[in-house]
């Protein structure tokens, strides 16, 4: 007590000098922290309503309007486009998935512990590939590649509707840019999937070894009904990411506007995404419009993917003996 | 540097679960205070209404009275930032800042606050508090190291370097050996002897000779079952309550017949 | 192999095995028929090669494993080999991506390429200089304006949030934010300009507001996963000694974690900075080196590369080149930023020791 006198200046009691004891320096700090959280509230919003601001026009214009200073009534235009953009990610997935899951399986369960990291790198090596490399490298590389193949497809299993048509001449097709979108996807894929089987309960996985499960089978006993929501997840989020992947498709696929589901041929779909990016830098008036509403409905759709897989992934999380 | 607390009616709540029922104890300067009981019994709880820590979690509220030599730390206007700079506090484990050396660490209540103070006057403080926590000749060599190299006994023991920089009038010891071995407790054991020529020490223990081989004052809390606050069931001198308890659950937890 | 059976046996814990040998012969067997069969049927192409060999060794495998060890493992066998295969199939775009990028890009990759634009410059000759310059105003003015708002509100989720509605909604808009396709950013950032200076603008700065909304989540992402790595001991301990919370935050908390926020916002430099679409609708083309981000179209390396493949002269050839030698020079940028994103992460992380 006898050393009181030392006490300094600002440890004395202090509350009749501070009637509010909200520091000005924290109340500064967490309005900054809040006010950004809320103004990324406020930009999405932003982005919704510029995009329906300038999107409208094209939605309400009279069709005679649009036939003669757009592309066309706006449903009768964005039909095709719709289904090229659904029809070239279903098919990169059917492509991607099973591809994805296997080296995911291969890093967690089959490599070697102390390669499993490096080999991850590996893999997310192809997701920092730039998407404007892979459509060129689609364009210039792969689809001459290719074209011998899908014109053998064509000539030998071209009674299978899928394969039919005539051949494109330059491979530049729906399944070559498919292909692109796949390696696109892959990486994404993937690496939710490892994280998921790395995940797996070691104890599950002892246990259906100690019951003379063999490698394969221990894996379908414990590792894959563990992982299902995960790999559901996963499969939606890379379905999100080629619904939207535009330089790829832009680049590689000679795309018009018809809906058909042959693979081979020179005459395919294109996506929203692809069209705006080729036609967004000559577009002007009401074109222009069009394009923001078409960009709307790809909005809307990847929107959808993206909500149902959070929620498959919230309902499958509440049934799923995860921990 | 050392004051009296007086606790009156002290309730603790998190949301709506009553952590701590009805708490009125008298926490004496110059000596050492041990909270003893069982876990989940609200002695952490109570310690950290002490310096209002417990209103780092979120809904945690009080209701009662805590007087630091008379003066309210639930008052009006009391700013629970300026009451942790006269209360100290050390943890259950060690818990030296990452990114600084053995040096910074001791100055980080300087630091952190922004106080203006020569290089020299900072050094001879750091030089103090590593002394008074018979830490310096282990160190004195390697101040520029980071605190995070030290032995796990040696962290602690910069921890509370850390806390008495500050120059608190009370220091809180919630569990401190709890995380170390034997010869580290005993390192830990000593200073806090020394300590207590200075401060007002309050220490919550699960370690009932650790109790009986330092405190001056013991107080044991028990709760009914899960669910049920934490009460303070007794407290008195610690040769009394280690010997002849007032109370026979006291005497049944010493004994080791719970808890 | 079978005198070694032979000692084991009659127990009932030794099976049928495939002797050592049959692997690799088999590997080899199916890779030569394969390649046969393509000079055969298909002149030498060696992808037909690879894939016909590779059915023939699932095929064969199959066959010598349930002859000699029975079903179960055979099929263990079977999957084993498609995931290999799979591994293997996904290192055929990466090796060629790199080969190609290499092999055509090395063409342009000179000191002329990085010391002059395309102003004036048809045909041969010619470089990126203006798009190099681009990509650093437009990259560099999408970072000024993603971190501050990401750490911030990373800060926010992690430190104040407490979980309540607000930071519940703004997590979930944040998910909502990094399904957003790039070239609707673009079109946001457009209609955003066409609002505020009218319509068809494309500037650089419009094209870092494009940046900014694929690069906010990722940075926040990262941020409040960092953040909420930091154990709470440290702030407590911080409290204790009377640190307000806020400095607790900027003096405590984020030094504990700053190598891996920065390595979180390189990371978000590299995913951004080889974005093509909403930039060619946002920022447009330019010929020209042009350092005012808020006038006039600004060119970006990726879309350059675009630019170049796509818009190509009479003689393609040089086009082409510099396309490619764009190419190589984005690939270099962005793995160099990867690379050193993880290195800092990994060096400079503070031992928290638990």
């Amino acid at each position: 007590m006898s050393q009181q006198s030392m006490i300094r200046a600002d440890a004395e009691p202090a509350s009749h000098h501070h009637p509010d004891p909200k520091r000005v320096g924290d109340r500064v700090f967490s309005g900054l922290a809040t006010g950004s959280g809320v103004l990324i509230l406020v930009i999405l919003a932003l982005v919704a309503a510029f995009l329906l601001i300038q999107g409208t026009p094209a939605l309400l214009a009279d069709p005679a309007k649009l036939t003669a200073q757009g592309y066309g009534p706006f449903a009768e235009w964005v039909a095709p486009y719709v289904f090229g953009t659904l029809w070239a990610a279903a098919l990169a997935l059917f492509l991607a998935v099973p591809v994805s899951i296997g080296i995911a399986l291969f890093i967690s369960h089959y490599a070697p512990r102390r390669l499993a990291q490096p080999l991850g790198y590996v893999i997310d090596l192809l997701a920092a590939v730039p998407s404007v490399v892979f459509g060129l490298w689609g364009a210039a590389v792969l689809a001459p590649a290719v074209q011998p193949m899908w014109a053998w497809l064509n000539a030998n299993l071209g009674f299978i509707p899928l394969f039919g048509g005539q051949a494109s001449g330059t491979g530049r097709t729906i399944l070559t840019a498919a292909i692109v979108l796949a390696t696109m996807v892959l990486p994404i894929i993937t690496s939710l999937c490892r994280e998921v089987f790395l995940q797996a309960p070691k104890l599950h996985e002892e246990a259906a070894l100690a019951l003379g499960a063999t490698h394969w089978e221990m894996i379908k006993m414990a590792v894959l009904p563990f992982a299902r929501p995960g790999i559901i997840a996963a499969v939606m989020l890379g379905l999100g990411r080629a619904l939207g992947e535009t330089m790829a498709v832009a680049m590689v696929l000679s795309g018009g506007r018809q809906i058909s589901f042959q693979l081979l041929t020179s005459e395919n779909p294109n996506t929203i995404a692809a069209t705006i990016a080729q036609n967004f830098p000559e577009a002007f008036g009401l074109k222009v419009n069009q394009l923001i509403a078409a960009g709307l409905v790809l909005f809307v759709i990847t929107l959808a993917v993206n909500t149902i897989a959070r929620w498959i992934v919230a309902r499958r999380a509440q049934y799923s003996g995860a921990n | 540097m050392s004051k009296r607390i007086e606790v009156t009616d002290l309730n603790v709540y998190y949301g709506d679960f009553r952590a701590v029922e009805d708490v009125t104890m008298a926490i004496e300067p110059k000596a050492i205070t041990a909270f003893i009981g069982p876990s989940g019994c609200g002695k952490s709880t109570f310690l950290r209404t002490l310096n209002r820590m417990h209103e780092v979690v979120p809904g945690a509220r009080v209701e009662g009275e805590v007087l630091l030599d008379g003066e309210n730390l639930y008052g009006p206007g009391v700013d629970p930032v300026r009451v942790r700079r006269q209360v100290g506090m050390v943890f259950q484990r060690p818990n030296p800042f990452p990114t600084m050396s053995i040096k910074e660490n001791v100055l980080a209540g300087i630091n952190l606050n922004n106080r203006r103070m020569p290089a020299s006057e900072k050094d001879a403080l750091a030089e103090r508090a590593l002394r008074g926590a018979n830490l310096w000749d282990e160190v004195k060599n390697r101040l520029d190291a980071p605190g995070s190299g030290l032995s796990g006994g040696q962290q602690q023991r910069l921890c509370i370097a850390r806390a008495i920089a500050m120059e608190p009038q009370v220091l809180l010891m919630d569990e401190p050996c709890s995380a170390l071995d034997p010869i580290s407790t005993l390192a830990i054991e000593d200073l806090m002897a020394k300590l207590k020529e200075e401060y007002t020490i309050v220490i919550v223990t699960h370690n009932m000779q650790q109790a009986a081989r330092i405190s001056d004052v013991t107080a044991f809390f028990n709760i009914a079952g899960t669910g049920s606050p934490g009460r303070l069931i007794e407290s008195g001198p610690t040769e009394k309550i280690f010997s002849v308890p007032d109370v026979k659950a006291t005497e049944d937890y010493i004994s080791g017949r719970f808890g | 192999m079978t005198t070694v059976s032979q000692a084991l046996a009659p127990g009932e814990l030794t099976s049928g095995r495939l002797p050592a040998f049959v692997l690799p012969t088999t590997i080899v067997g199916a890779a030569v028929v394969g390649y046969a069969l393509a000079v055969l049927l298909a002149g030498g192409n060696l992808a037909v090669a690879v894939i016909v060999g590779y059915v023939l060794f699932l095929v064969v495998m199959e066959i010598a494993a349930r002859v000699v060890e029975g079903a179960r493992q055979a099929s263990d066998h079977r999957a084993r080999h498609l995931i290999v295969g799979a591994f293997a199939l996904a290192l055929v775009p990466l090796a060629s991506v790199a080969w190609e990028a290499v092999s055509k890009g090395a063409a342009r990759f000179d000191p002329l390429f990085f010391s002059v634009s395309m102003r004036n410059v048809i045909g041969a000759g010619g470089g990126a200089l203006h798009a190099i310059y681009g990509t650093l105003w437009v990259t560099g003015f999408a970072t000024l304006i993603s971190v501050p708002i990401g750490l911030m509100t990373a800060i926010y989720l992690a430190e104040y949030g407490n979980r309540g509605r607000l930071a519940a909604s703004i997590t979930f808009f944040v998910d909502v934010m990094t399904g957003i396709p790039s070239i609707v950013a673009g079109l946001f950032a457009y209609a955003l300009m066409t609002l505020i200076v009218g319509p068809g603008a494309k500037f650089g700065f419009s094209g870092s507001v494009a940046l900014s909304v694929l690069m906010i989540p990722v940075v926040v992402r990262s941020c409040e996963e960092l953040l909420r790595l930091v154990p709470n001991e440290l702030r407590e301990a911080s409290y204790a000694l009377g640190v307000p919370k806020w400095r607790t935050i900027v003096r405590v908390v984020i030094p504990t974690a700053i190598s891996g926020i920065v390595s979180g916002v390189i990371l978000a430099i590299a995913r951004v900075i080889g974005e093509t679409a909403p930039l060619l609708i946002a920022a447009g083309f330019a010929a020209s080196i042009n350092n005012d981000p808020f006038s006039g179209p600004m060119t970006t390396l990726p879309v350059f590369v675009y630019d170049q493949y796509a818009h190509p002269g009479i003689d393609v050839q040089p086009y082409w080149d510099r396309a490619w030698a764009g190419a190589l020079t984005l690939i270099l940028i962005v793995m160099l930023l990867n690379l050193a994103g993880r290195l800092i992460a990994r060096r400079f992380a503070p031992k928290i020791g638990r």
